[in-house]
């Protein structure tokens, strides 16, 4: 029988830590490229296409905001399978927290661009920029300002939902600290490893983005 | 072509109304205690004692900063080393209301923070104690400044509370995975369970929505 010291247990889960960044990484920016579509496709003009659009992205959010993270995975997950895809848990994954993030940072985007005061769209159209550059030019600058806190913010949500992940299989932090307990019978030291590792690249996040948030607010 | 059975899922429907009912009752019970610790770490972070405030703080950020699926296996695997051993369902309760309360402590700290400096002059005026002032005359407006950050709270805390089938707690994702352990209709079975989340998301939502106003905190309120 091997003896794991505490400093094996933790070297271990660092190993598995990598892959927890690599995943949040992937669903951050992949959600961040989709979420910027489906924000974009909301701010069509009110056309019979532009009102069609943010219905679709409407549903979209709706949905991937009002169900369980993990049943967006598993749905992914056997989803895929059905298809008659090779599925890998990585793969899986790494779809269900895109589609995930897309959601949220499209919505927390939307509220951006909505708190951009209706003025600055009207000034805009009246120096007769396209609504292509009314929305590059004038608003998107000023709306960016206000994201980058929420956008920071919402950086910790993915990187814990990666933790989920565990479940369909996928060796990440969460669960290499499963495999662990399960070769060493001492969860609680395990699961307390595995919690401060998460805490020690989450909490630097959070302090960030709330910094951000009091330097906009200070500016304003 | 893909076949889809969900005759196979649907006609095993007393597991998932179980499994509904079961959610429905976490829910319920982490929304009245995390509530309750959410008002108490406001009012620790704000009003307390210096000790008592770090400590609040220490509890909401560890809280934060941590997936909700490790609380959980911290609870339900790592406390029986320590004594306590709890059922999956009291262990998926104990995390939820821990998540949640610490969540709700920072939204609840946000309206309090809020509270004009003269309403607390004037409660005091009043002879009431400070017990009575933080109860009585900051926390009620306090909450119908917050209220709807804290029912999206909620409704998260609920939806992630299909990470507790994972310890064998029985509530609506357990039965989905019961299912499709029978049936071997695993993707049926875990979108019949998403729908049902979905209802149950919109239903809370709206219910919260509607009872705040009315029953927590007086007549609607607009600080």
């Amino acid at each position: 029988m091997v003896e794991f010291t505490l400093w094996d247990i933790l070297r271990n889960l660092l190993l598995a830590a990598r892959w927890t960044v690599a995943l949040s990484l992937i669903a951050f920016v992949a959600g961040g490229a989709l979420g910027l579509l489906l924000v974009l496709a909301r701010t069509l003009p009110a056309g019979a296409v532009g009102r069609w659009a943010g219905r679709c992205v409407a549903l979209h959010v709706e949905v991937f905001q009002g169900t369980p993270l993990l049943m967006q995975l598993f749905l992914a997950y056997f989803g895929l399978a059905l298809l008659g895809l090779e599925v890998s848990a990585w793969l899986a994954a790494a779809l269900a927290l895109t589609l995930h993030a897309s959601a949220f940072l499209a919505e927390i985007w939307r509220g951006c661009i909505e708190a951009v005061p209706r003025g600055q769209w009207d000034a805009a159209a009246s120096l007769a920029l396209t609504r292509s550059e009314q929305l590059r030019r004038v608003i998107a600058p000023q709306a960016l300002r206000i994201a980058i806190a929420p956008t920071v913010g919402f950086l910790v949500q993915v990187i814990k939902g990666t933790a989920l992940a565990s479940v369909i299989g996928f060796i990440e932090l969460a669960k290499a600290g499963t495999m662990i307990t399960n070769a060493t019978f001492r969860p609680f030291a395990v699961y307390a490893c595995v919690a401060a590792i998460y805490f020690a690249m989450c909490y630097p996040v959070s302090a960030f983005s709330r910094r951000l948030e009091r330097r906009l607010n200070g500016a304003r | 072509m893909v076949s889809l059975d969900f005759a196979a899922v649907l006609e095993q429907w007393p597991l998932l109304v179980q499994g509904i009912g079961a959610t429905i009752w976490l829910v319920a019970l982490a929304a009245t205690l995390g509530g309750f610790l959410g008002i108490a770490c406001a009012w620790a972070r704000t009003w307390g004692p210096k000790p008592l405030a770090w400590l609040a703080a220490g509890y909401v950020e560890s809280i934060r900063n941590t997936p909700f699926i490790v609380q959980l296996f911290v609870i339900f695997f790592g406390l029986p080393s320590a004594g306590v051993r709890l059922s999956p369902e009291w262990a998926s309760a104990l995390a939820m209301v821990i998540n949640l309360g610490a969540y709700a402590g920072e939204i609840v700290r946000a309206g309090v923070e809020a509270t004009p400096r003269g309403q607390v002059e004037a409660g005091l005026s009043l002879a009431l104690t400070p017990g009575q002032v933080f109860r009585r005359v900051v926390v009620p407006p306090a909450l119908a400044r917050v209220w709807p950050a804290m029912v999206s709270q909620i409704v998260i805390v609920m939806l992630g509370s299909a990470v507790c089938g994972q310890i064998s707690a029985r509530e609506l994702s357990y039965f989905a995975n019961l299912i499709q352990s029978r049936n071997f209709r695993a993707f049926e079975a875990y979108l019949v369970a998403t729908a049902g989340y979905l209802v149950l998301a919109i239903a809370l939502r709206r219910l919260l929505l509607w009872v705040g106003p009315r029953f927590l905190f007086g007549t609607v309120w607009r600080g």
